[in-house]
Parts: C-alpha cells; sequence; structure tokens
C-alpha cells in the first residue's frame, strides 16, 4: 500500500485520519488498557510532557435519572446502588433523607446507628478497594492482594448484618430493612482489631515504602485554592488542606453525637491522598467501635419509624420479633409522597454525593438529580494532569481513586 | 570442542522418528485433545471491565477466591489473550469497544456474560443507552446474579473449561476454521457508527 | 449561622436582582432573570459560595419551561459549609440559553454544563467547551430527560434467543 491515500486525505474505513499539530503526539488510553478502567482519556504529548487531557467519559452512563422516574419511590434504592456497589449504603443513604425529608418522617434512633455502622464498613471496604486498585495501577501489586483480602473481612461483616455482600438495598424511608444479629458485636470487634494491626503493615510495605514516598510524592499537586476553585470533593479535597467533611458541616444520621476526627493534610499530592485515605480508615474503626456498643447496650426499639411499626399487621409483627426482618405491607410499594423540592448529602468514602429530589405527589419521583463525588473529581484530569509525564497520569488516576460507574451514573 | 571442524552431525532415522511421532499425536494423544487440554489451562481474560460488576471481578482474582487457580488470570493486551469476561452491563459506547476487542483476540476465543444485565438488561432492561452483549459478541456461559458473587464466576470458568473439553471447541475451532457449536455473531447495527465522524 | 441570617446576608448581597428568595427542604432558592445570573453568580461567589455541587435542570412541560438550579455552597467559610444556596433561573422550553457561569465557577461547573446541554438542549453561551460529555450524538440530539422522551415498559424477554446449551 502506498503511502499517498493518506496523504491525500483518503480515508480507511473505520480509521480517523485528521491533522494535529506540529509535534503534538495524540494518544488515546482505554477504555481497553490496564490502567484506564471503564473510561477513555485523550492525551496530547509533547515528547513525555502531556500538554492537554480530556476525558472521554460515559461509558458506563447507565440512565439511572430517568429510570428513576418511571419507577415508584422506594425501587430506586436497588437501582441508584448499582453506582457504586462497593459503597453501597452511603450511596443510598441521601436519597433516602431526601425521602424522610420530603415525607416529615425521622427514623428510630436504632435505625440510624444501624445505618452509620454499615455506612462505615462500607467505608473502610472502598477505601481498601481504592488502594489496592491504585496498587494495580503503580505496579505494585501485594496492595492489591493484601486489600483485597482484607476488604473480604468488611464484605463478610456486611453480609451478616444485611444478607448480601456488595448490594445491601438496607436503608428505607423511616429505617433499615434488618436488625443487627447477634453474633455482630463480636465480629465487628474482631474486625477492628485485625484491621488496626494490618493497618501498621500497610504503612511499612506501601505508604512508607521509599519506591512508593518517591513515585508519589509531589505528583498531581492541587493547591488550595485550586481545589476550592475546581469544587473536588472527599479525601482529594481534604488531601489539600481544606477541613470539609458533610459529617462535620451538616451531620446527618447520629453522626453529631460519635467521636471522630477529620484527617487534613496540606500536601495535595497523590501521597497525602493515600495518607488520607490510611487515616480515614483509622477513624471509621473507631466509629465501627461506638456504633456496635451502643447497638448493644440499647435493645427494644424497633429499627422502622414509630408510626410505621404500629401501623404494621400482628403476621408482620410477628416475622419482626422472630427474625428481626422488616416484612412490608404491599401498599409500601405504591406510596406517595406530598409534593415539594430535597436537596439530601452525605459523605461516601470517596466524598460528598449530592441528590435533588423533586416530588409532583404521584407514585413515581418527579426527577432525581444526582452528583456522585467520581463525577466531581473527573475534573481533576482535564485541569490537573496537563505539565506531568504520562507515568505519572496512573498515579494521579489511582490517587483520586475515580470509580466510573459512578460517576457516568 | 577443541577447535576441530565438525564434518558430521548426528541425526536419528528421520522415517522412524516421524512414525513415532504420528502415532503419538494421531494414535494415543490425538492432536485435538491435547489442544482443548492445553486451552482449559490457559484462559487469559482480557483487561475490558464493562460495568460495575467489575468489582466482584476483581475479588474473585483476590487472595480469597483466588481464581488463578483455574488457569485464568486477567491479562493487558487483547493481542496476548483469549477470553473475554463481560462484567456486567453494556453501553452503546462500550459496545464499540467490546466488539473491537473481541476482533483483535487470537482464534479460539471465548466469552462469559456476568451478572443479570448482561442477560437481559436486569435492572436497567428498559434504559435506552444500553445494548444486549449476545447481539455484539457470541456469549459461552452466562451466569445469573446481580452482582453475581466470585463463586459463580469461578464455576463459570469451571463450567467454560468443561464445555471446551466436551465440545472440542478449541481444536475444532482451529481445525474447521469456524465454531462448532452456533453461528458467528456479528451484531446487527453498527455498534462503532457513533464515534465515525 | 442560624438560618434567617443567611435569608439576610442573601438578600443584601443580591439586592434587587433576586425576584423570590425561599427555603425549600434543604436548600434555599433564589430564583434570578437569564440575564443578571452572571452578576447574581458573581455576588454569591464573593459572599463566600465558593464552588457549585450540582447544576440541576428540570423539564416542566405543562408551564412550558425548563428551571436551571445552580446548587452553591461553601468551602472557605466555616459558617456557610451547612447551607446549600440554588441559584436558579427559569429558560424557555423552545429555546432554552443562558450564559455560561465557568467564568465565575470556573472547573466545578464545566462537566456539568456540558451534562445539561446534551441530556435538556440548554445552551450555555460563552463556555469553553460545550459538547456532549456522557451520550454519543445520536442520543444526545434526542434530549433524553425532557419529559418528551418517554422510556418504555417492554418485556424483558423480547428478544431473548429460545434456544441455550
Amino acid at each position: 500500500m502506498t503511502s499517498g491515500g493518506l496523504e491525500a486525505g483518503g480515508q480507511i474505513p473505520g480509521f480517523i485520519v485528521k491533522k494535529i499539530e506540529k509535534e503534538v503526539y495524540e494518544i488515546f488510553i482505554g477504555p481497553q488498557h490496564p490502567g484506564s478502567g471503564h473510561m477513555r482519556i485523550i492525551v496530547r504529548l509533547d515528547g513525555d510532557i502531556i500538554v492537554e487531557a480530556d476525558p472521554d467519559i460515559g461509558y458506563v452512563h447507565r440512565t439511572m435519572e430517568k429510570l428513576s422516574e418511571v419507577r415508584e419511590w422506594l425501587k430506586p434504592i436497588p437501582l441508584l446502588e448499582r453506582m457504586t456497589i462497593i459503597d453501597a449504603c452511603n450511596v443510598t443513604l441521601p436519597y433516602v433523607n431526601a425521602l424522610e425529608k420530603l415525607m416529615d418522617k425521622k427514623p428510630s434512633t436504632r435505625a440510624s446507628y444501624l445505618r452509620v455502622l454499615l455506612c462505615e464498613i462500607n467505608r473502610v471496604a472502598s477505601h481498601l478497594y481504592g488502594m489496592g486498585i491504585f496498587g494495580v495501577f503503580i505496579g505494585h501489586s501485594t496492595m492489591y492482594m493484601w486489600a483485597f483480602g482484607d476488604r473480604e473481612v468488611f464484605l463478610e461483616l456486611a453480609e451478616a448484618l444485611t444478607g448480601a455482600r456488595l448490594t445491601h438495598t438496607y436503608p428505607i424511608p423511616g429505617g433499615v430493612r434488618r436488625d443487627m444479629p447477634q453474633e455482630l458485636p463480636g465480629m465487628a470487634r474482631r474486625a477492628v482489631r485485625y484491621m488496626r494491626r494490618r493497618l501498621e503493615e500497610y504503612r511499612k510495605i506501601f505508604v512508607d515504602n521509599p519506591v512508593i514516598v518517591k513515585r508519589l510524592s509531589g505528583v498531581g499537586v492541587i493547591s488550595k485554592s485550586r481545589a476550592v476553585e475546581l469544587g473536588i470533593v472527599g479525601p482529594n479535597l481534604r488531601a489539600s488542606g481544606v477541613k470539609y467533611d458533610v459529617r462535620i458541616a451538616e451531620p446527618y444520621e447520629v453522626y453529631g453525637e460519635l467521636d471522630f476526627e477529620i484527617p487534613v493534610f496540606e500536601e495535595g499530592d497523590a501521597l497525602a491522598r493515600t495518607w488520607v485515605r490510611v487515616e480515614e480508615i483509622k477513624q471509621s474503626l473507631n466509629i465501627i467501635e461506638q456504633a456496635v456498643n451502643w447497638l448493644e447496650t440499647h435493645k427494644g426499639e424497633p429499627v422502622i419509624a414509630k408510626e410505621d411499626f404500629d401501623k404494621l399487621p400482628k403476621l408482620h409483627k410477628e416475622v419482626y420479633e422472630r427474625e428481626g426482618r422488616v416484612k412490608f405491607v404491599p401498599a409500601h410499594a405504591t406510596m406517595k409522597i406530598p409534593a415539594g423540592k430535597a436537596v439530601a448529602r452525605g459523605e461516601m468514602g470517596r466524598g460528598e454525593i449530592f441528590y435533588y429530589v423533586e416530588s409532583d405527589g404521584g407514585i413515581t419521583p418527579y426527577r432525581v438529580r444526582v452528583v456522585t463525588p467520581s463525577a466531581r473529581n473527573a475534573i481533576v484530569f482535564k485541569h490537573v494532569v496537563p505539565g506531568h509525564t504520562l507515568m505519572d497520569l496512573p498515579a494521579i488516576y489511582g490517587s483520586i481513586d475515580y470509580f466510573p460507574p459512578e460517576s457516568d451514573r | 570442542m577443541t577447535g576441530e571442524p565438525v564434518d558430521r552431525v548426528y541425526v536419528g532415522n528421520i522415517n522412524v522418528a516421524a512414525k513415532r511421532a504420528r502415532e503419538l499425536l494421531l494414535g494415543k494423544l490425538k492432536l485435538g485433545e491435547v489442544v482443548d487440554w492445553a486451552t482449559t489451562f490457559s484462559l487469559w481474560p482480557v483487561h475490558l471491565l464493562t460495568s460495575c460488576c467489575g468489582a466482584e471481578f476483581a475479588a474473585t482474582w483476590s487472595p480469597r477466591f483466588d481464581a488463578e487457580q483455574y488457569g485464568a488470570l486477567p491479562w493487558i493486551s487483547p493481542r496476548q489473550t483469549n477470553f473475554i469476561i463481560i462484567e456486567g452491563t453494556v453501553t452503546r459506547k462500550m459496545a464499540c469497544a467490546l466488539r473491537i476487542t473481541y476482533e483483535q483476540m487470537p482464534l479460539p476465543k471465548f466469552v462469559i456474560a456476568m451478572g443479570a444485565c448482561a442477560l437481559d438488561g436486569g435492572l436497567f432492561y428498559n434504559s435506552y443507552n444500553i445494548v444486549k452483549p449476545w447481539e455484539v459478541v457470541p456469549v459461552d456461559v452466562f451466569i445469573p446474579g446481580c452482582p453475581p458473587p466470585p463463586e459463580g464466576l469461578a464455576r463459570a470458568i469451571l463450567q467454560l473449561r468443561k464445555s471446551i473439553r466436551e465440545k472440542k471447541l478449541a481444536s475444532r475451532w482451529l481445525m474447521e476454521g469456524w465454531r462448532p457449536d452456533r453461528d458467528y455473531v456479528t451484531p446487527k447495527d453498527d455498534v462503532c457508527k457513533w464515534w465515525r465522524p | 449561622m442560624n438560618s434567617e441570617r443567611i435569608v439576610e446576608e442573601v438578600k443584601n448581597v443580591l439586592g434587587g436582582l433576586a425576584r423570590e428568595i425561599a427555603w425549600r427542604k434543604g436548600y434555599l432558592e433564589v430564583l434570578v432573570e437569564a440575564t443578571n445570573i452572571i452578576e447574581a453568580a458573581g455576588k454569591l461567589k464573593s459572599m463566600g459560595l465558593d464552588h457549585v455541587k450540582s447544576v440541576t435542570a428540570v423539564d416542566y412541560p405543562k408551564e412550558s419551561k425548563i428551571r436551571v438550579t445552580y446548587h452553591a455552597s461553601s468551602y472557605s467559610r466555616e459558617d456557610l459549609m451547612g447551607f446549600i444556596v440554588g441559584l436558579s433561573v427559569d429558560l424557555p422550553r423552545d429555546n432554552p440559553e443562558m450564559p455560561s457561569l465557568v467564568s465565575v465557577w470556573d472547573g466545578s461547573v464545566e462537566f456539568q454544563e456540558r451534562e445539561v446541554y446534551e441530556f435538556f438542549g440548554v445552551t450555555f453561551k460563552g463556555h469553553p467547551d460545550l459538547r456532549p460529555l456522557l451520550l454519543i450524538r445520536e442520543l444526545a440530539e434526542k434530549r433524553v430527560l425532557r419529559k418528551d422522551f418517554v422510556v418504555k415498559e417492554e418485556s424483558i424477554y423480547e428478544g431473548v434467543p429460545f434456544k441455550y446449551d
């Protein structure tokens, strides 16, 4: 084949021929790539330096906002949970909170504690998932093996509490689906003890490892003012020195009564973002202990709102007494919610999630808008990555813990 | 060797060697079976993540479940792999990537579709942005569940290995140039239409 | 800071720009004209609402309007962290067009305005890079999140092959 066809603007079917600037090289990374996840990043390189990065997302866009509008109020809960199945309770809790705001309903305190317990279990599992994937990205397989192995401990805990490894569908308007089983407090305490010991080993092999420190420090630096301008969230924001956490800023559930700290680092680089995750796991372990202690000493309250529980028929109450599981009357599936607009937010493992729920008084939501932490962190690719070498791209990607299904919804 | 020139090379009797090899490969071992047997122990899933079942896909290769013991390990490039695991929903954008990846892989190649979304859409069955993966690539094993647990994926890999050996998928595909059990799937629509200018 | 003081502060800052200020569940909605929105956004930003959590658009076919709301909040002022102010604007449904707020709120609205553009067809004038973000072109032209795009409740058995092995 002669090269004349291309120079003359001839086209090979399936290929795009276009002119690029002199000495700028365009690379498409993903979606089939070990370092891209479910997305594509189009980077333009000058030598080895990235001059422009354009995240091409939407490969996992499953139209959850539209589908929520055609399903009854309860059904979006399992639907929206699929955005981040590794963090399933955190991602659906603000939706449930928004419904509760519209209905003027308050969950029982026991339900709130159970929600917080599952949220923190999920947060630990989510951080471990992020660190494991980060390990794969920068070629540190041991971290992947350790983090995924230890994540199973917390999945087991969630399974004992809710019955499902990942997709719990645990919070529902007014309460939770199941009560805590008898053996959970013991399991949780053992898991917490085990994880505290393991974190010390993580520090030795990963975050204090000289190879990792050289690879990550000073990479992908986001200054405090830039982080605020870009509106990034979660551990990435706190690594840049902004002390913002929804659990402190606008305490939901029982976070106001619990004792925990918000780790903040000033450096703003990839290493600081990893450190924030490690420190957050420690705080989550503290919360799990507190929640379990409370739940063990305060028994007897139903796990759904009092007014709902009184309305249940006798048979359903018996099921609750016997199995600790809430059985609903069919009317729950087609309940109507008073018209209005509500906003709710919560702190996921990856950052702040925002829900806007509007009701017109019908049996389905009029509009559900959800902005996930990854959707807000995606801007980092465009504005922070340029100026780094191509080798730094996986390090930055892994350190912001970007999860495409969450971002694309 | 002490620097003396070599003037002859000793070889065996080539006729005898050829006869023995023929007897061994075709008579005793049957080459096709060797191919099938070898393929079952070298399934390399390509690194293509389509949706959220990827969380369980990653957990399957974690220390607790250790799917590497079944002879499968995710590998990076489609040119060196022979196996796709579709993790859940395939969107319209991803369908193009899925098909291109499938086309790039050498024969024989296999597909496992994971999760309810890959079966019939699952929770997203009336979404405007999804395609059914069996319309894009031929699927060998479906796993139900949303998401299927890692045990389910491990079992599907075992099932695939079983059907490769029972149906002689790999050897017949190589020798006869076609898949013995079904027609070659080509997508009805142009899945990459959106990308062309 | 309590909820009355923030209403006062927003009223003082915006002056006559706000057509309507009301508490919804969880946020303070401020309705302004589309022509004033850059000025209003600039004033809110100078007050300390330095980032946008969500650019939310809602379609009201009966009133033939699309309401775009910028849910802004603060990272830098600790007393504002617990509040969300929604800066809303009503646009006509047949030709929705408004100035882009990338010049005010920078990166925090850039991708979300692209999203609203592809889902609702709202054109943001002055946006540096206005093209579909998540959807393919063919779908983006259908304006999928508007109410007149209806997803069908189709049978789950439709198109499923009968033969399995």
